[in-house]
């Protein structure tokens, strides 16, 4: 018997990956959480079907979406994170000492306790007494905040789902005045690849352009999402992300990473040709 | 659950059962219409899905005939009165605007006087001109803060009852587009005292009849006819609605001046969309309306925790001319952000893909319903404040809206088809006007045909026009002239 997860990544593209055992399966308030069992990725977490994470690749998008706010801007005490139940992301930010407090704002308890019990490689940090954790809608939750974060991280899903509000201008808006005036907001930012996702990466895009002075894209290689290719967004009241990077500071940290150096930080931000064009037609 | 009379029982849908049954059998239309169940028309059945366009037909024996109703069609109106609380039920394809047309044509004819608050929507008017009844005003009560038109005042109408004795009807909006109701039981009273009609327009009320909690609806309140939007706030596809009517007023003749104006080839996607719109609302109304009062004042309190905006309640109730207040209603006054209405209004579709149901010199209405959602608010939510913060200003030279007393100098119907000349907007002052000028929506008429015109109304007009609403009525589509009686 052969057993596979399938996901389409288009109408006409469909990755799959097969499947050793189905872990755990739940309907929540906001979506369906299922936690697979693999041979080449190892434990797999999917969302209304959409895989979230995998234990294989997952290293790859929380230090892409972490390190590099962390290496441009020296002062970073206070963070909020929204999504990212998994902990992924909060697991590579208690790495580093200067960091007093990490806000993390997931709308589905739900996801937590999956991870929590299945996915214990990155849930381990969220028990760090410096992570407060709010179940709560992140649009409510960020529009009572004012001149309170260095850093937002935005590690949602895809925007045609339950995340939709995410990836709105008023979103952007409010994440923007959440921020203190040298603060930076990194989100995760789609794939240009397939037409459907390029048009929701451009509509973001050009919703963050709208909101802040320095917004740029930068890119990693995640072989389990659309296309395998992945976008994060870099925006900024004051740090720029290449000029500011300083990666003696980073380096003296001393912190192991699998994916993230400061040479690939500079390089992430070449992007092709396509995308370049794409992203000026909306700049 | 179950019924014990079989012929009533609100689970059932009696167009919908007969339009599935109708679907089983496959039958070889030769007859209308011609796309004959969409093969005729691919690209039409590509975009509207072969399920819809298999079951938009004609009438025929199985499906019955809106014009005439006797088998699924009259149960579907006996469900629908039973489920209102109504003597009869007539299910109407041409919009709220054929039910109010149908209720004041009922009412009213040639010469017939008709008492009425000026805010009514445009339909009212529009069938003063058909049949040439005479409208007396009752001014509407102003809040001078928000600048919108409340209630009637039970005074005011008592006052038109008593100088206007002859009137055959009252006419009541309940409520109106920001929610707000008259009393209108004591209406009904006066006017049935005064052996008068009290007719209601009921657009914005269909959850009165479901939700618990809310305004008084009409047939509750012993009102003779309503017209009931059931495709706002109920549910079903655009265009359908109920005329509904009490023991007073024969059903027969309803039903001859409806046929007056409406189709002969009533649309079964519109009839099988109020029947299972009444079965939902009927079966599961009370919770969904309760969800929706909830998402309504929660967003009410998010907004005005947030500062600058003022998102009106049931504080406005002050016992007459804000009798009660639908808590559905998401009216928000946008003048203390330095910005008209209108211009919210705009914003929000421009900037933040969001669209409310309109804006006005003040204020702002989102209309909430059976389909909305907790996420999607706080997106407005959010949205409001984001505007606050990027666009506010000092609101300098900004109006706020003024109710402008009509003087009237002809009946509509008489207005509309005078002799008339066409002037430029600045030199119509004066004159009388023929033809209607409206914000559309919300499509109560700032002039109606008979009307004369002001120096205030034309203020108005270009101060309208300046901040973008869109204006509607007139033969000249840019409101640069104007038609006048000669």
């Amino acid at each position: 018997m052969e057993f596979w997860f399938s996901e389409f990544h288009t109408p006409d593209v469909k990755h799959s990956i097969r499947v050793n055992k189905h872990l755990f399966s739940k309907k929540s308030d906001y979506q369906k959480i299922d936690i697979f069992d693999t041979p080449e990725f190892g434990r797999v977490l999917t969302l209304d079907g959409n895989v979230m994470l995998t234990e294989r690749d997952e290293f790859i998008y929380d230090e892409m979406i972490t390190h590099v706010p962390m290496a441009v801007h020296p002062g970073i005490r206070d963070i909020l994170v929204i999504g990212a139940g998994d902990g992924g992301v909060v697991k590579e930010l208690t790495r580093y000492d200067k960091v007093q407090r990490i806000d993390l704002v997931e709308m589905d308890p739900e996801v937590l306790n999956a991870c929590r019990e299945f996915l214990p490689g990155n849930a381990c940090r969220l028990d760090d007494n410096r992570v407060h954790i709010y179940y709560e809608n992140a649009l409510k939750f960020i529009r009572r905040c004012e001149d309170e974060y260095d850093l937002i991280i935005v590690d949602s899903t895809d925007p045609f789902g339950p995340s939709e509000g995410l990836f709105t201008r008023e979103f952007y808006g409010s994440c923007y005045t959440a921020l203190k005036a040298h603060g930076i907001m990194v989100n995760q930012q789609g794939s240009p690849f397939y037409a459907q996702d390029a048009e929701a990466m451009k509509r973001s895009h050009m919703r963050i352009v709208s909101n802040f002075p320095i917004s740029r894209v930068y890119q990693a290689h995640i072989p389990t999402y659309a296309a395998g290719y992945w976008l994060f967004g870099f925006a900024s009241k004051h740090y720029h992300p290449i000029d500011d990077l300083d990666a003696d500071a980073w380096t003296a940290l001393g912190l192991e990473t699998r994916y993230y150096t400061t040479r690939l930080h500079k390089g992430a931000f070449y992007l092709p040709a396509f995308l370049e064009q794409m992203l000026q037609e909306v700049e | 659950m179950e019924a014990k009379n079989n012929k009533l029982d609100q689970h059932r849908a009696p167009i919908h059962e007969a339009l599935e049954r109708f679907r089983q059998m496959r039958v070889v239309p030769f007859d209308v219409p011609g796309h004959k169940h969409g093969r005729g028309n691919p690209e039409l059945t590509a975009f509207l899905g072969q399920q819809c366009v298999g079951v938009d037909v004609n009438s025929m024996k199985p499906l019955d005939n809106l014009c005439h109703p006797v088998s699924v069609i009259r149960e579907a109106e006996e469900l629908a009165a039973e489920a209102f609380g109504a003597e009869n039920a007539f299910l109407m394809v041409g919009g709220t605007t054929s039910s109010v047309q149908s209720m004041v044509l009922t009412a009213c004819k040639r010469g017939d006087e008709i008492i009425l608050p000026r805010n009514v929507h445009r339909s009212v008017i529009n069938a003063l001109v058909l049949c040439g009844a005479i409208p007396v005003y009752v001014n509407p009560d102003v809040d001078q803060r928000l600048g919108i038109s409340l209630g009637m005042k039970r005074e005011q109408v008592q006052k038109a009852i008593s100088e206007h004795p002859k009137a055959v009807a009252v006419l009541v909006n309940n409520p109106t587009y920001y929610g707000i109701c008259s009393d209108l039981r004591a209406i009904v009273k006066m006017a049935h005292d005064a052996g008068m009609l009290c007719l209601v327009d009921e657009a914005h009320g269909t959850h009165f009849y479901f939700g618990e909690h809310l305004p008084v609806s009409a047939m509750a309140a012993g009102a003779d006819m309503t017209a009931v939007s059931m495709h706002k706030s109920g549910g079903s596809l655009t265009q359908s609605s109920f005329l509904l009517t009490g023991p007073n007023v024969h059903a027969g003749h309803v039903r001859q001046i409806i046929n007056l104006t409406q189709t002969t080839s009533g649309s079964y996607l519109l009839m099988s969309s109020l029947d299972i719109s009444r079965r939902n609302l009927a079966l599961r109304g009370k919770q969904v309306f309760r969800r929706v009062s909830d998402m309504a004042e929660y967003a009410r309190g998010e907004i005005n925790a947030a500062g600058g905006y003022y998102a009106f309640g049931k504080e406005l109730i002050n016992g007459d001319s804000v009798f009660d207040f639908d808590t559905t209603k998401l009216s928000v006054h946008t003048l203390d952000v330095g910005l008209a209405g209108i211009e919210v209004y705009d914003i929000l579709r421009d900037e933040y893909d969001i669209q409310i149901e309109f804006g006005d010199i003040g204020n702002i209405l989102a209309y909430l319903s059976i389909g909305d959602r907790p996420q999607e608010l706080e997106r407005l939510v959010s949205a409001l404040s984001d505007i606050r913060r990027r666009y506010r200003t000092d609101g300098t030279g900004l109006l706020t809206q003024e109710y402008i007393d009509p003087q009237v100098a002809a009946t509509p119907q008489d207005a509309f088809y005078a002799e008339k000349i066409s002037l430029p907007l600045d030199e119509t002052e004066g004159r009388v006007c023929s033809e209607f000028v409206m914000c559309y929506p919300p499509g109560i008429p700032i002039l109606a045909p008979g009307e004369r015109i002001t120096k205030e109304i034309l203020d108005y007009i270009r101060y309208a026009k300046s901040k973008g609403c869109s204006m509607t009525g007139p033969e000249d589509p840019d409101i640069l002239h104007l038609n006048v009686l000669k």
